[in-house]
């Protein structure tokens, strides 16, 4: 049983010398056959497999892991959460993420450190400002939180900022107030623990090899590293290697999987109030409450499956940094790394059925999944549990790219790419 | 940062370059035959393969010239550049590939 955490266990705890906690989920074997599983334990498949369980009333299902939980691109983001995308279908689907980020610690009885400390995006050029207001007022129509602020103002939201003697003045802002960070881990292991709760089996280091199918097509299997697993539903929320596992039942998918780097700085004490982000100059950096400056830098030019990427892409992203923030300057970084980032043309996920009866996938978040994590899991589960989406994702189809539906955030999503 | 081998300048430094995606995807003769799945398949789906993958490269900042090459992208490792036009180099398997020297 789950142990709940309160204000209460953690002082009595805390006064007993921090024993007496248990292992938080499971160690579970895997199961003979399930009513479905989720392959991928990053945050996605688990906030999947935890609303499939809590709102679809699925318990019998499973989530598997080739690796550890949250070890993949839920532990490597730079945590930023927003919804200020351009077109409706993308700002429903983001914002239905942020609402459910509100009360996620809650929700899942586990301190996820949402802080919505707000983001805000400079413009540098004429050519910002013009974009930048069309997001404000597009967002604006479309009922999502998002204002316009002169350099000045972005300047008072965040002293440290630079405006102007640099290269590439700012000129102003669009800020986000609601939108901010969370602890990426956190997410991936309050996901897990609330769906051990109820009942569903967390299986690590559990590779898929295979997909099975009868003979209508359906999948009726998945061979796995740790033995075969029956179940007539797959949902496959695993990011960069979504082709992969496509490829086992012969789908080609619009993705294209490349490196993101993002890298952290040594820790120091809070400086950095919010997110902040440029797209002109391509840097965006905010603090975490471990005290790090994190710095999210761009993609990699090629595909690759590395998990690492050039360092002049890091280094990139520091001298933008720096141009901004010159109290920075010599600060020094402690770790880089990279994530493999599922890229589609229109740079929006897809979260839909296949042709493949009992198989759904979620996948090509690209550059920007976090931040929908929990609205991504709600989403698919409900996909999952009715056979057929839920109304925010159903534009979010493969076929839309036959059909000419594209939801074209490349330029609209509101960072380079 | 990686070092390509332009087939016609030699090697050179990544920034020179720009990534050109999947190669050997050939426009069709008479684009108006096609179905509605077949200008899908042409425009938007890729093989994104694990793997040895052939690619295309521009050399943007030297001659110009797009080219192909062969990585294995779960290594980053070039196996061999080749000129625009030519065919795909078959290269024995497995991971003894040497990178090209």
């Amino acid at each position: 049983m789950m142990q709940p955490f309160s204000g209460l266990s953690l002082l009595r705890r805390g006064l007993s010398g921090q024993r007496g906690w248990k292992q938080q989920w499971r160690r579970a074997e895997p199961k003979a056959s399930y009513d479905a599983v989720i392959v991928g334990g990053g945050g996605h498949g688990l906030g999947a497999a935890y609303y499939l369980a809590k709102e679809h009333g699925l318990r019998n299902i499973a989530v598997l892991e080739k690796g550890w939980i949250g070890g993949g691109n839920t532990g490597r983001n730079t945590t930023i959460i927003r919804s200020n995308y351009l077109f409706a279908e993308s700002a429903a689907l983001y914002d239905h993420a942020l609402q459910l980020w509100g009360t996620l610690s809650q929700e899942l009885n586990y301190n996820v450190m949402f802080s919505p400390r707000g983001v805000m995006m400079l413009a540098h050029t004429v050519h910002d400002i013009q974009v930048s207001k069309r997001h404000v007022y597009a967002n604006r129509a479309a009922g999502v939180d998002n204002e316009w602020i002169t350099a000045a103002e972005a300047k008072a939201f965040c002293p440290v900022l630079k405006i102007d003697d640099i290269r590439y003045p700012v000129l102003g802002a669009a800020l986000q107030r609601s939108g901010g960070t969370a602890r990426h881990d956190a997410v991936a292991w309050g996901f897990a623990r609330a769906a051990d709760a109820l009942g569903v089996d967390i299986i690590e280091n559990c590779e898929v090899t295979g997909i099975q199918r009868d003979s209508n097509g359906a999948v009726t299997a998945l061979d796995t590293s740790r033995g075969l697993i029956r179940t007539a539903k797959i949902g496959v929320c695993v990011a960069g290697n979504t082709s992969v596992i496509m490829k086992m039942v012969g789908l080609k998918l619009p993705l294209e999987s490349f490196p993101l780097q993002a890298l952290v700085s040594e820790p120091v004490k809070p400086i950095f109030p919010c997110v902040v982000m440029s797209n002109t100059i391509h840097a965006y950096i905010s603090q975490s409450d471990k005290g790090e400056l994190v710095i999210g830098a761009g993609t990699d030019a090629y595909t690759s499956y590395t998990q690492r990427g050039g360092l002049h892409v890091d280094n990139h992203a520091l001298e933008a940094v720096c141009e901004l923030f010159p109290i920075f300057r010599r600060m020094r970084m402690l770790r880089n790394w990279g994530g493999i980032v599922d890229v589609t043309p229109d740079r929006s996920p897809i979260i839909a059925k296949t042709p493949v009866p009992g198989l759904y996938v979620n996948c090509g978040w690209g550059t920007g999944g976090f931040k929908a994590t929990p609205g991504s899991g709600h989403l698919f589960a409900h996909t999952i549990a009715h056979d057929a989406p839920h109304p925010i994702n159903a534009p979010f189809t493969i076929e839309r790219f036959r059909d000419g539906h594209l939801i074209d955030e490349a330029a609209a999503a509101a960072v380079a790419h | 940062m990686l070092l390509i081998d332009c087939p016609y300048c030699g090697k050179r430094p990544e920034l020179e370059f720009t990534h050109g995606g999947q190669a050997h995807i050939a426009r069709a003769q008479n684009p108006s035959d096609l179905s509605l799945e077949q200008w899908t398949d042409f425009l938007y789906m890729r093989d994104n393969i694990k793997g040895v993958h052939a690619e295309r490269w521009r050399h943007a900042h030297g001659c110009g010239r797009f080219f192909n090459a062969l990585r294995d992208t779960t290594t980053d490792q070039f196996l061999v550049t080749y000129k625009a036009g030519e065919p795909r180099p078959t290269i024995p398997s497995g991971p003894a590939v040497k990178v090209q020297q």
